[in-house]
């Protein structure tokens, strides 16, 4: 992100201006930069690194309904995590989850982005309608989800189905089995795959048609285009779209909770990290702002490290 | 739906009470200046309709000050919490089961006990044991909410069983009367374990904590048979894993998708309304031998902020309005949802409760009722709830899955006293 306000070199002809007016930059550009970006770093420096400074500053205290706690506690609150186990256990089913709706959210966003982009004509249309549904929220979809489509009841809209066909009534998310997994990937595919579609047509529209065209004279078509010439050249957006996913799925919180929970609790199976934190931190009207605290140290520290690897695979890539 | 969830949430017996910081000091009393000093009262928003309009009017006729009404939809309890951090506070306000521990030992809370005086004894026992801390009450209870479960007593007639007074004879009973479409017992999607969890400590005979509030007390073989035992009926398949609406609706019963339901009381007018008198109820049974009939409930209690700046006059109000005006108290309790009045003398009164399902209603809190301990923590319950789960769900054995909890109840009760 540009934070730097000062950058117009001064020109050597006009002298040496002053202070104010290399300030300004050329048109006052520097003055509008700083006018526009304002109100935007401030929003991001107040309500995301203020609290995430704070969050590590209160995870070293014994912080209950306050955040202004005076206990120090040095590292108690990370062993309490690291020991807690079902705080591990939640981050193993991020990595459950991760690694169904990731490659699932890809495939299904790039199948859907290479057909719409070879169309011919409705391409406007049918990209809105794939796109609609990232406009719905996540916990009306899952509300839905759970009552509608997914209600282990005989009424329930697929168990009428496969009862009809003359099949068993299934319990999808009473968790005496995995099926609610089927619910989870399900919503969150079918709220974002649209939203990734848009960002791998935009990937393809800026493959150069020439590369096609000589790859066309050499004699490549289909699969072999796909293969060398699309997939390549689509690398970059690929992986921007890869890491969105991982981390929106780390964040994954409110088809979960909508979802498995029931009035304040919530059920010790699929519980990502996010739902647990909550649970511990501010569940049952309670604030353990200290654990909470450092559980976000723990989720930040991780989300850090996937944004280190997408820059060591990126620049590998690019050598 | 959200309208009743609101209304009803304080009911939940997993649900911890609400909190706020452990700052602020007690302040002396403000003196009041003038005949009529303003005074704030807050609610938190109930789902029924008509109730707003009934506490402005019963603040408007108190006379001896101007009082005004906050109605607060939301997260009641956080808000609430950051109003008291602040100078701002409100005069009067209602806090879920009388007040929390943080607002209660950080000192937010003016003691009310010599405010309620021997009145206390005309109040619900259950309700103000729960109410009481280290001999103390910070809040007069303004309304009881409870659950309870209910059934059809003209489908055990049919099926030759009489009504269930341990748990083994609910297993045998809703295993007698299920069919192919209506199944035995429902208490939510879960298999019941969210909202039943802590009544399997209360029903095998046992409380949370003990006396001091040092460790847990439950953890011994007859609550953990007590869990094998629900388990074992899980697995007969009497208990309908899932049905069209949650436990807290009326609608899995009405639509005869279980025999035996765990509801709330809020339910019991759509419930008759559904079946007349062929409705019944009972406490959730006594598991085991030393075991037990229980029922949770939940009370909002009206408290005076102890940094107000009209702590007398507050306290002059809360009594004429909770103590004093019972027929106000009546009104709130009946005249719009399905409560239990606070005082037992007024449960008659209650056209809802006066017979019927209704009346034993009142009668389980006062001879079964319980609710979270004051130091139950949200930590605490989330973990219990989780090997309980673990227990029934997954089989797991439930000595191996309780036994960490023990050091981590007991650390966590050391940290909350300080």
């Amino acid at each position: 992100m540009p934070t730097s306000v000062v950058e117009a070199p001064a020109r050597p002809s006009e002298g040496r201006p002053g202070l104010w007016r290399r300030l300004r930059g050329h048109q006052g550009r520097n003055l509008w930069f700083a006018a526009f970006i304002a109100p935007f770093l401030l929003g991001l420096i107040a309500f995301v690194y203020l609290p995430i400074v704070w969050s590590a500053y209160l995870s070293f205290f014994e912080a209950r309904n306050t955040v202004t706690p005076t206990r120090f506690v040095g590292l108690d609150n990370y062993i309490y995590l690291l020991n807690d186990k079902l705080f591990v256990n939640s981050l193993l089913t991020f990595v459950a989850f991760a690694a169904f709706i990731v490659p699932l959210t890809y495939l299904g966003s790039l199948g859907l982005a290479l057909l719409l982009n070879n169309l011919k004509w409705g391409q406007a249309f049918f990209r809105s309608v794939f796109f609609i549904p990232t406009a719905v929220s996540y916990v009306i979809a899952a509300i839905i989800w759970r009552f509608a489509f997914f209600s282990g009841a005989r009424f329930g809209l697929l168990n009428q189905f496969i009862t009809a066909a003359g099949g068993e009534q299934v319990n999808w998310l009473g968790g005496t089995n995995s099926l609610y997994w089927v619910a989870l990937v399900s919503v969150r595919l079918w709220l974002q795959t649209g939203f990734y579609m848009i960002l791998l047509i935009a990937g393809l529209q800026r493959i150069p048609l020439e590369t096609y065209e000589a790859a066309a004279i050499d004699g490549a078509s289909g699969w072999r285009l796909l293969r060398f010439i699309t997939l390549p050249q689509l690398k970059a957006t690929s992986i921007a779209v890869v890491l969105l996913l991982l981390i929106n799925a780390f964040q994954a919180f409110d088809e979960f909770y909508n979802m498995l929970g029931s009035i304040g609790t919530y059920p010790p199976y699929a519980r990502p990290p996010l739902v647990h934190l909550y649970l511990i931190a501010v569940g049952g009207g309670q604030q353990d702002l200290g654990v909470g605290g450092a559980g976000t140290m723990i989720l930040t520290a991780i989300i850090v490290l996937f944004g280190v690897g997408q820059t060591f695979i990126l620049n590998r890539s690019t050598k | 739906m959200a309208a009743t969830l609101a209304a009803c949430g304080q009911n939940n017996p997993l649900e911890s009470t609400s909190s706020s910081s452990p700052t602020g000091a007690t302040n002396p009393d403000a003196s009041t200046t003038g005949d009529m000093v303003d005074l704030s009262q807050w609610y938190h928003e109930y789902g029924e309709e008509g109730v707003k309009e009934a506490v402005e009017r019963f603040a408007a006729e108190y006379e001896a000050a101007n009082v005004t009404v906050k109605w607060t939809p939301g997260d009641y309890g956080s808000i609430l919490a950051a109003q008291l951090l602040t100078d701002d506070v409100p005069d009067v306000f209602e806090a879920e089961q009388g007040g929390s521990l943080e607002q209660i030992r950080s000192g937010q809370l003016e003691d009310l006990t010599e405010l309620i005086g021997d009145a206390k004894d005309e109040f619900n026992q259950s309700v103000m044991k729960r109410f009481t801390y280290e001999g103390k009450i910070h809040g007069i209870p303004q309304t009881i909410d409870m659950q309870l479960l209910y059934y059809r007593p003209s489908l055990l007639e049919a099926a030759g069983v009489e009504v269930p007074t341990t748990f083994e004879e609910l297993v045998a009973a809703a295993n007698a009367v299920k069919t192919s479409s209506m199944g035995g017992f429902f208490a939510g999607n879960d298999g019941g374990i969210a909202v039943l969890g802590t009544l399997f400590i209360w029903a095998s005979g046992h409380e949370q904590l003990n006396d001091d509030r040092t460790e847990a007390t439950f953890l011994n073989d007859d609550f953990y048979q007590s869990l094998v035992a629900y388990r074992d009926f899980s697995k007969s398949g009497g208990v309908v894993q899932s049905a069209s609406a949650e436990w807290y609706s009326p609608d899995a019963f009405v639509n005869e998708e279980a025999a035996f339901q765990w509801g709330g009381l809020w339910s019991l007018p759509a419930i008759t309304e559904a079946f007349g008198d062929d409705v019944g109820v009972m406490a959730f049974p006594a598991m085991g031998a030393k075991g037990r009939p229980a029922v949770p409930f939940g009370a909002f209690g009206s408290c005076v902020a102890a940094k107000g700046k009209n702590v007398d006059a507050s306290k002059d109000f809360v009594k004429w309005l909770w103590i004093e005006q019972e027929d106000k108290q009546v009104e709130f309790s009946d005249a719009f949802g399905t409560h239990i009045p606070a005082k037992d003398a007024l449960v008659p009164k209650a056209t809802k409760l006066s017979s019927g399902p209704g009346a034993e209603a009142a009668k389980f809190v006062a001879d079964s009722g319980f609710a979270n301990d004051i130091m139950w923590s949200g930590s605490i319950g989330d973990k219990y709830n989780a090997a309980v789960s673990n227990v029934i769900k997954n089989n797991a054995d439930p000595a191996a899955e309780f036994e960490p909890l023990k050091e981590l109840i007991k650390s966590e009760l050391e940290k909350l006293k300080g």
